[in-house]
Formats: C-alpha cells, sequence, structure tokens
C-alpha cells in the first residue's frame, strides 16, 4: 500500500499527557548503557545546577514516539513500518526535560516526498508542558525503503 | 577532567570513545523507548524485508553520541541541539560481541552564551553510521 500524500501537512491532537518520571529516565539512561548520575540521582543532578533528575538529549523521541507514533500507525495514512528505517533525527531544547515535567507532544506531518524508490516522511513534533512552556521541538525523518 | 568554555578552542579534536551495542542492547532500548519495530529483534523477519541482518535502532546510534557528547561536556552541561543524519545502519550479529559504535568529535564553533558546537563522527564496521551529526552544548 502507498503511503498517503494527503496527509502532508497534516497536524494531529496533543497527545495525553505524559508525567517524566525519574524511574523512566533511570531505566532509558540504563538502555543506552549511560551510567551517569544525573540521570539517577537527584541529589547530584541537583549539585550539577538541575533542579532534579535529567533526561539524556534523545529522551525527547520517548515523549514524542508517543504522539507521532501513534499518528504513523494510523492506517489512513499507509506507513510500513517493518520498511522503515530512520533517516533523520534532530532536536531543539530551550531546556533539559528533568523529571516531574508533564509534557504534551503535537506532531506535524510536514512532509511527504519520493527519494528514488524510497519515500521520505518528515514530521515535526512540539513538546510542550501542560502550562504551555515549549521545552523541545523534535524532527524526525522516517524513510519508508522501496520493496 | 572538566571542560571550561574559555579554554575550549575552536578545532579541537575530542578523545574518541567506543561504544558496544549487542542483541540485548536493542532488546532494552526497545522496551525503554517504545519502538518495537521488528526489525531491532527479529532476524527472519529483518533478512525478510531485505536487511543484511538485525539493525540498531538509529536513535540507541544517537543516543551513544549523546552520551559521547555528555560525557566530554560534563554533568552541568545543557545540550541545546542536537541533530544526525543516519547514513547507514549498524548491523548487530547475533553473537557474543555484537557491534561497535565508534564515536569522534572536534569543536567546530564556539558560539555566544558559553555554548559550543561540536561536530560529530560515528562508524561501526567501517562504515560512517552518522553524517552531519552535530551537537550545541551550554557549558555550566
Amino acid at each position: 500500500m502507498a503511503i498517503n500524500r494527503d496527509y502532508a501537512g497534516r497536524t494531529f491532537e496533543p497527545s495525553e499527557p505524559y508525567e517524566v518520571s525519574r524511574v523512566k529516565i533511570a531505566d532509558f539512561a540504563s538502555a543506552i548503557g549511560d551510567p551517569n548520575p544525573v540521570y539517577r540521582d537527584r541529589s547530584a543532578a541537583q549539585a550539577a545546577g538541575h533542579p532534579d533528575v535529567i533526561a539524556p538529549p534523545t529522551f525527547a523521541i520517548v515523549v514524542s514516539m508517543a504522539s507521532s507514533g501513534a499518528a504513523l500507525a494510523d492506517p489512513g495514512l499507509g506507513l510500513n513500518y517493518a520498511m522503515v528505517v530512520h533517516g533523520e533525527q534532530r532536536f531543539a531544547y530551550s531546556r533539559p526535560i528533568v523529571a516531574g515535567d508533564v509534557l504534551v507532544a503535537q506532531p506535524t506531518i510536514t512532509e511527504i516526498r519520493d527519494a528514488g524508490r524510497n519515500v521520505m516522511l518528515t514530521t515535526s513534533t512540539q513538546i510542550r508542558t501542560v502550562e504551555g512552556e515549549l521545552v523541545c521541538t523534535a524532527i524526525g525523518t522516517l524513510v519508508e525503503r522501496g520493496a | 577532567m572538566i571542560v571550561s568554555y574559555d579554554q575550549i578552542e575552536a578545532g579541537a579534536e575530542l578523545p574518541a570513545a567506543s561504544y558496544p551495542v549487542t542483541r540485548l542492547s536493542l532488546v532494552k532500548y526497545c522496551g525503554a523507548s517504545g519502538d518495537f519495530n521488528v526489525i531491532h529483534w527479529n532476524e527472519r523477519i529483518a533478512k525478510a524485508v531485505g536487511l543484511p541482518d538485525v539493525i540498531a535502532h538509529g536513535m540507541f546510534t544517537m543516543a551513544e553520541a549523546g552520551r559521547y557528547v555528555t560525557d566530554w561536556a560534563g554533568p552541568g552541561a545543557f545540550v541545546a541541539e542536537f541533530g544526525v543524519r543516519f547514513s547507514s545502519m549498524v548491523v548487530v550479529p547475533d553473537d557474543d560481541h555484537g557491534a561497535t559504535i565508534e564515536i569522534s568529535g572536534q569543536v567546530e564553533e564556539k558560539l555566544d552564551d558559553n555554548q559550543v558546537a561540536i561536530a560529530l563522527t560515528a562508524r561501526s564496521s567501517g562504515e560512517k553510521v552518522l553524517t552531519r551529526a552535530r551537537a550545541v552544548v551550554r557549558l555550566p
């Protein structure tokens, strides 16, 4: 099934609020093999100048995927996930994600374009606190490989 | 070693580092990230869709590059911008060693507000797995 080009430009509903826990951050840090105490130990994080345990720089993907994942699984889009690889990823943060943040992610499919036999799909996801503070913009390009 | 903004010079090389990635790493990353794409854990399906073997999540490789930057910059640093292009796959064989991601970096530019731009290079099995990899870090 081909990707539905009509989805280009579509902004999806904001995700349900995502509560960032210390446990999740520590779990994510362990999964990437990073023993850094600022991801686990509140006093170590505070000694380094952070308000609480902070998240690693790629953690926003977890929050982003909670929303864009649902958008990309929309059957109307027609993305074949087994044929998908990651093309590009970018994060712009106004501050680190901190344990206790309650975040809402809202993705927009900014572009769907052909690249040879592949299709490139770019999303831009704004991650805000429930109070509306923009914490991170995550821009990702997925590549659906041609059969 | 504590990195100090004043002592950093554009063009300076960061010490290289290498990070292992095994099938277990990928299983853990699936669980922690919520990305359960079968190509990261199922060799049968990975091969059926034309891949050489199970491949690492691009985000795993990016996370190792992030770790490289934060290890260098220290616990008080803040990674304000971080972008990469995934130029080649990190193929992770089903053996006791898995694959290795080798990362090196260079201070590309000193910016205002205690920030530095770091250009990163990541290789696995001789292939460049990240290109246009760049992080802007604000030092304390």
